[in-house]
């Protein structure tokens, strides 16, 4: 892929198209560069992130077969070769946290077993994870997305195990402390709030005093959570990993009394935090309240928890529904209570306790009576509580908190006894006292604050936790405590308090589209909980915690909804600093005069296609799949294997047209690509099995109608036995936990079977890309019914709108070389619209001028290349340096982070200057992604580029040897110790630049050639025309409408018009070649344009667009009988004389003559559609008409599929033959007159009938060109064995021939239609441009060149040479490199008997030298 | 922000913009590329390549398709 690092070519990854503006010729374009989160200038694709990364994805490129991390690069080879990082929303618990804890970053790196680094992040937003592990009512949950799935995660539980895992171990977050401050820092209060604005500030520097009323510390945490809930230990440890940052706390020493804000102020503290909690009650405010026994929730819970002596009823009744209700409930039964009940006003659903807490309530004992408020406090004469007067309420409407306002219900009184009652309704905190100091307090008793900074009405003074925000939960304190924090530092250091800052967002719905749903469910973890015996016995721990197990599998459980979950490691492992997480995205800008769409396409999802069972059947893939299954770069490294189990299958089924040929399902098109996909599937299938594979193909027809595809199809079905089944399928099933298939289908004769697979592949369609639509919007374009891109008539690449071209299966479904085919073709357009700009933009790199080392000793730089850790974390990186220094000529060495980086090619440069070097070494990675850029470094550095070497002790040393660093470490010294040994004998080489002449030769005046030459004469070159008949358009002259309904006559006459008055063209009608010599960029043709004159033209370039032939059978009467005629002289007839076929009853086509036989064994690709074209046409002349198509598989391939349907519909019939019992036509008198008969077997039907046909059309073959021999010798260029030009390759050089300056298209290529004929003309005058367009042309330097003293003239390199660029020359009886046409692949040198060939930049010696090196040790 | 300097010699611009960089936009962008004019290819995923990437082999030689 030379693409990456082509000067003339950005390339604008991960980003998408905003708009586009203008006219053809000039648009204003702007695109989205999206955020990769990672600098592409500074990653070198190292792959370091994706190790630390703990978030794993399905990979896209593995068909979801295998995982990637959140950070990844498509696939290894991918360009550019830099990482991104995938990033959604943040993830709903995350915001769902009142103190934003990244919740998705603990879990992921927990599923992984990282539980410091998940300690680590959790602490950056929460210093207390084991206590709120604990008791927090973790509001994270309840958004949680697994909802959706099964159950929210467990995500407080795998915190706690976290916190509790690490501290076993004796372990903590590493904590690293600012820079100590001179100011100290008072806070009020010692719970959460207190605790975490102490943490925050003492790891900023300040000193830190804290300030407690209590004889403890902890606050509520303390004195009101029960230590069933909270063991002591855990709040100690945690309270000391404040303390040992030096943050001081003074217990019994409330602010208030005796020490008050001011004298704070006094003692030094130049700011305060206030963080007292709400320890104040809520009364009932009924009669009676005031009985001794009657206490609020609050008190009963300090006085136990400090251990104060109090007494507890027989029956206690608890008032109230939130935490401290079901505490004080709890703390009752276990202090001694026999009964213990709750009473609660509203329903179970809205009381605020957490749903465990309740539940473990009730599973000790207690019970609860919903609906119920006290309204009176019975009381005994002598002052003791008996009991509780009370009313049942129902729900009335919502009141201001949203819930149900609860209504007493009139007559519904009742009596509960107690002889203890503990009121626990709410709390409020006690701020009054602050107003004197100066601090503003709310009516509702809070102290009043800003709320984005928390800053009171005092300067210098800040509040947060309960005792600002009124009673809530302790994490919200933490964050309370934490944002206090950086008020205090902004303050201290007199910034701005706001900016920059902004309140959390809420939680919202969330958008799903990127999660993957769908997956198995598997069930919450749960804790083993104590006994409610050992409970009730006294205060020991409740909850038990995860088991290590537990843990790991809740946190797998996590659909990392954020997808990157923001944990860091990456930033931290990544040795180039490339790694920004909040990096934007970024806009672009610019110019461009016109555009090419290609997006490809989507291969269809079978999930809706519920009877296949894809998605549900694990053995049930899609081709992209299977394809990866194959590749030894997917999942199972190139072994045939099952996904279900890696067991290798034996039966391997494939189904064709999934998701195309199914109008029902909104799909009517054929994908064209999937026959051959299947069969070539099963090829490859079979090679990678290591046991004889069945492969059985299931399909309708089958349609290989390219070039070579029939032989292919042939040769799997004689030669190598895959089996092929004309059926439709109906169903797959799975057999009950084998993983086996049974594929349940239909064949012709309409029975039904079932067979069994080991795996099924579903040939899903090509259908066009989701984003389709959107883009077509942006760019002004149409798109036809199914979405592809609407194309014009003749031109397939023209969209609707000018100066927009497509390309590709976005067009409609096409294979790899039609695909390049019309991309090369759009490119024409574009080019010769823009013909008047060229090289107006393009860049052209100016280098210093060369040094000349001819004659100077070797003075060798070697640069040894850490990757990261990828070598240096095996290779001993700075010893193999030191040993390169010892090498002979070697006068520096060197090692860096990366070689390959921007920074290290400056050094390169630098060195090469400083100890004037004159080779360069580089031990890395891979010459093949990374030679040119060095060999560009040493160019700017004034050296021939191939004064380079490159040893690979990446790839072929660390990587594989990463068991065995000294190995690799002595085996990276043999690779460095060879490489400077080539490096002492290499030389610099040339490259020369040759004159062109920049015009073209078109052979062939048909619509292929036309349509080349119009192309290459629009884009400004001068362009001969040779045509053998005294009349351009070939074939086309017999052929009046596409299947579309295009006129081709119209166009043809359009096109001859603009050719005879283009400027730039010359035609020569009746003309041929005679004679041609030269090569690329210079040739000279000699012509006999007629009356046996000749003409030589020069020319750099040669079209061959000489057309193919109309077979004209012997069989079925024709020229015999004038009934009988091939389909384009029915064509002809219908446009010329419509009438004459009018009155036909019966008309009859036989497909396939002429082809697919022995004699011509391919496909004629155009027959199938002409038929239907030719059929509908008749039965537009005359509705009543009978149509008989008889044929052996239906080739209506791409968007043609419709007008197969459209003739179906019409009542055309389709019978289908075997080529063993082919029609047969016979003369038979009836009626008085001559009838001709049609007799065929119905494959279908199996049974054989006779057809009287007024008509008989025989579908003929297309042959290829008489002239092909004679033009293939002039041109040096290969026919195959059809007879038809070979192109260079078959699948992505479909234009151009091995030889270079040599290009074809038409039907000398292969059959094909107009349309495509024309789209390959584009293509060929596009890649004709590409040399047209330069000013010199440059060889290459690593070349061919012979010795002319040792060469014996015997030829053995003429036949190997795969460029033409070897010649023998006869007067001297010796052959010749042609130094412009060797591409230096060292084929001739390999062959030469004589050794009189070598290959410079590869000579024999410096082989030698290199392969000596190798055994030596030193 | 990235801004190209409009040509003076031609009321069009010598450049082109290709969407999407699977095959079909690969081959398009270089022959514009090497035919002389600048090419902006602009690709959705974080790199090149498009479905031909992820294919084993091709048909006929079977060659791997990168």
């Amino acid at each position: 892929m030379e693409l990456g690092r082509h000067l003339n070519v950005k390339i604008l990854s991960y980003s998408e198209v905003l708009e586009v503006e203008g006219e053809p010729g000039r648009y204003r374009v702007r695109v989205k560069e999206h955020s990769r989160f990672i600098d592409p200038l500074k990653c070198t694709g190292c792959g370091e992130c994706p190790r630390v990364c703990p978030v794993e994805l399905p990979s896209e490129y593995q068909g979801g077969l295998a995982k990637r991390k959140a950070t990844y690069i498509p696939y290894a080879q991918s360009i550019p070769n830099v990482y991104a990082i995938e990033k959604a929303e943040r993830p709903p618990c995350t915001m769902a946290c009142p103190a934003g804890v990244n919740v998705q970053g603990y879990v992921a790196l927990t599923s992984q077993g990282r539980y410091q680094d998940a300690l680590e992040v959790i602490k950056r937003d929460l210093p207390f994870p084991g206590i709120l592990g604990r008791i927090c009512p973790h509001p994270c949950e309840g958004v949680c997305n697994r909802e959706l799935v099964d159950e929210p995660v467990a995500i407080c539980g795998i915190k706690r195990y976290v916190a509790d895992r690490v501290k076993s171990g004796n372990g903590d977050t590493k904590t690293t402390v600012a820079e100590r401050r001179p100011e100290r820092v008072a806070v009020v209060g010692s719970g959460p709030a207190g605790l975490a604005c102490a943490y925050y500030l003492a790891l900023r520097g300040y000193g830190v005093t804290v300030f407690e009323a209590l004889p403890v510390v902890g606050g509520m945490l303390s004195v009101a959570i029960p230590e069933y809930r909270l063991p002591r230990d855990i709040l100690a440890d945690e309270v000391k990993a404040v303390t040992d940052l030096g943050v001081e706390i003074r217990v019994n020493t409330p602010i208030g009394g005796d020490l008050t804000l001011d004298g704070l102020f006094e003692e030094g503290y130049k700011s305060v935090f206030l963080a007292m909690g709400a320890h104040g009650n809520l009364p009932l405010n009924i009669r009676g309240e005031g009985a001794k026994e009657v206490v609020s929730g609050v008190k009963f819970l300090r006085d136990f928890n400090l251990g104060r002596k109090m007494e507890i009823g027989q029956k206690v009744v608890v008032v109230g529904g939130g935490n401290v209700a079901i505490d004080g409930a709890r703390s009752a039964l276990r202090l001694g209570a026999k009964e213990v009940s709750i009473l609660y006003r509203r329903s179970r659903q809205e009381m605020p306790a957490s749903d465990e807490e309740i539940e473990a309530a009730i599973s000790e004992g207690v019970t609860i009576t919903y609906l119920a408020a006290p309204i009176e406090v019975l009381v005994e004469e002598e002052g003791k509580v008996r009991g509780l007067r009370c009313i049942r309420m129902r729900l009335g409407p919502l009141d201001a908190s949203g819930r149900s306002r609860p209504v007493p219900i009139e007559g519904s009184e009742f009596y509960v006894g107690a002889d203890m009652v503990v009121v626990a309704i709410g709390q409020v905190p006690e701020a009054g006292f602050l107003e004197s100091s100066g601090v503003k307090v709310t009516k509702a008793g809070t102290v009043d604050v800003d709320l984005l900074t928390l800053a009171t009405s005092r300067q210098g003074v800040f509040a947060g936790g309960d005792a600002q925000t009124g009673p809530w939960i302790a994490i919200g304190a933490v964050e309370a405590g934490k944002r206090g924090a950086e008020s205090i530092d902004r303050y201290l250091r007199g910034e701005d308090l706001r900016q920059g800052r902004q309140l959390r967002e809420k939680a919202k719905q969330w958008d799903l589209s990127g999660i993957p749903l769908g997956q198995e469910t598997s069930p919450r973890q749960h804790m083993q909980h104590l006994s409610v015996a050992r409970r009730k016995a006294g205060f020991e721990e409740v909850e038990l915690g995860f088991s290590e197990k537990q843990a790991l599998e809740e946190a797998k459980r996590c659909l990392n909804c954020g997808i990157c979950c923001e944990c860091l490691m990456c930033v931290a492992a990544c040795k180039a600093q490339a790694i920004d997480h909040k990096r934007e995205d970024t806009i672009s800008e610019f110019e461009v005069g016109a555009v090419i769409v290609s997006p490809g396409f989507e291969e269809y999802d079978p999930t809706p296609l519920y009877e296949l069972g894809y998605g549900r059947l694990p053995n049930v893939v899609t081709s992209t799949e299977f394809e990866r299954i194959l590749s030894a770069s997917g999942p199972f490294e190139g072994h045939l294997r099952r996904p279900s189990d890696g067991k290798a299958p034996r039966r391997v089924a494939w189904i064709q047209c999934v998701g195309s040929r199914d109008p029902a399902n909104g799909c009517g098109f054929c994908s064209s690509v999937c026959c051959m996909f299947a069969i070539k599937e099963a090829e490859i299938a079979r090679e990678h099995s290591e046991q004889p594979l069945d492969s059985t193909i299931f399909f309708m027809d089958m349609r290989t109608y390219g070039k070579d595809f029939d032989r292919y199809y042939e040769q799997a079905k004689t030669v190598h036995g895959v089996r092929f089944v004309r059926s439709k399928v109906y169903g797959i099933e799975e057999l009950d936990g084998t993983g086996e298939l049974s594929v349940r289908f239909t064949t012709e004769d309409g029975k039904t079977r079932r067979e069994p697979f080991d795996l099924v592949v579903l040939s899903a369609g090509l259908h066009p890309p989701k984003e389709g639509r959107e883009l077509a919007e942006k760019l002004g374009i149409e798109l036809d019914q199914y979405g592809f891109c609407k194309s014009r008539e003749f031109m397939a690449v023209d969209t609707s709108r000018d100066g927009v071209f497509s390309c590709g299966a976005f067009n409609g479904p096409k294979d790899i070389p039609e695909t390049v085919m019309q991309s090369s073709g759009a490119a024409a357009r574009a080019s010769a619209l823009l013909a008047s700009a060229r090289h107006t933009l393009t860049r052209k790199k100016e280098y210093p001028p060369e040094k000349d080392v001819a004659g100077e000793e070797p003075r060798i730089g070697v640069f040894v290349c850490k990757c990261g850790i990828n070598i240096a974390g095996v290779v001993n990186v700075p010893d193999v340096t030191e040993y390169a220094k010892a090498l002979p000529n070697v006068v520096f060495t060197d090692n860096n982070l990366y070689t390959c980086s921007q920074d290290t090619q400056e050094i390169i440069k630098q060195k090469i200057l400083e100890h004037r070097l004159n080779r360069v070494v580089v031990a890395s990675c891979s010459p093949r992604t990374h030679e040119p850029l060095f060999r560009e470094t040493l160019k700017e550095g004034g050296l021939n580029q191939y004064l380079f070497e490159m040893a690979n002790i990446r790839d072929q040393c660390s990587w594989v040897h990463a068991q065995d660093p000294t190995g690799a470490t002595e085996k990276a010294k043999d690779l460095v110790r060879m490489a400077v040994a080539k490096a002492r004998l290499i030389e610099p080489l040339k490259r020369m630049a040759v004159d062109l002449t920049p015009s073209a030769l078109v052979i062939g005046g048909g619509m292929a050639g036309m349509a080349s030459a119009l192309n290459l004469a629009d884009q400004g070159f001068e362009v001969s025309l040779v045509e053998k008949s005294e009349r351009l358009g070939g074939i086309a002259n017999r052929i009046h409408r596409t299947i579309n309904g295009g006129d081709v006559q119209a166009y043809l006459h359009q096109q001859i018009d603009r050719i005879t008055n283009h400027p730039k063209i010359r035609v020569h009608l009746g003309s041929r070649v005679v004679d041609s010599s030269g090569y690329v960029g210079n040739f000279v043709t000699r012509l006999n344009v007629g009356n046996g004159t000749e003409e030589e033209i020069r020319h750099g370039v040669t079209i061959l667009a000489i057309g193919g032939q109309e077979f004209k059978p012997e069989e079925y009467y024709y020229g015999k009988d004038e009934r009988v005629l091939t389909g384009l002289e029915l064509e002809e007839g219908l446009a010329l004389h419509p009438e004459r076929y009018a009155n036909c009853d019966n008309v009859v086509m036989i497909q396939c003559v002429g082809s697919r036989n022995e004699e011509h064994p391919w496909c004629s690709r155009v027959c199938c559609a002409k038929s239907v074209k030719n059929a509908l046409r008749l039965k537009e002349l005359n509705p009543e008409m009978n149509i008989y198509i008889l044929y052996r598989d239906m080739r209506t391939y791409g968007l043609m599929e419709d007008f197969f349907n459209e003739a179906r519909e019409k009542g055309i019939v389709f019978l289908r033959f075997d080529p063993e019992d082919s029609p047969v036509v016979t003369k038979v008198r009836g009626h008085g007159k001559d009838l001709l008969q049609v007799e065929i077997k119905d494959a279908l039907l199996g049974e054989r009938f006779a057809i009287d046909t007024d008509l008989l059309q025989l579908a003929t073959a297309v042959l290829p060109p008489e002239d092909n021999k004679v033009l293939s010798q002039f041109y040096k260029v290969p026919i195959n064995q059809d007879g038809f030009f070979l192109e260079a390759h078959m699948k992505l050089r479909p234009v151009d021939f091995a030889t270079e300056g040599v290009y074809l298209c038409g039907l000398c290529h292969n059959p094909k239609s107009i349309e495509e004929s024309i789209s390959q003309a584009n293509a060929a005058a596009s890649r004709a441009s590409t040399i047209l367009s330069k000013e010199k042309l440059e060889t290459e330097g690593a070349i061919a060149y012979i010795d002319k003293d040792l060469c014996v003239g015997c030829r053995g390199c003429l036949d190997v040479c795969p460029y033409t660029a070897i010649s023998y020359v006869d007067e001297k009886a010796k052959c010749e490199v042609n130094e412009v046409l060797c591409k230096g692949c060292g084929g001739c040198a390999a062959t030469c008997s004589s050794g009189s060939i070598a290959l410079r930049g590869f000579r024999f010696d410096q082989i030698y030298a290199q392969i000596e090196k190798a055994f030596e040790t030193m | 922000m990235d801004r190209v300097a409009l040509s003076t010699k031609s009321d069009k611009v010598g450049a082109v913009m290709v969407v999407g960089g699977g095959i079909a936009g690969i081959q398009a962008s270089l022959d514009l590329a090497e035919s002389g004019y600048f090419v902006y290819v602009v690709e959705r995923a974080p790199g090149i390549g498009g479905v031909m990437a992820q294919l084993d082999k091709t048909f006929p030689t079977h060659d791997c398709a990168m």
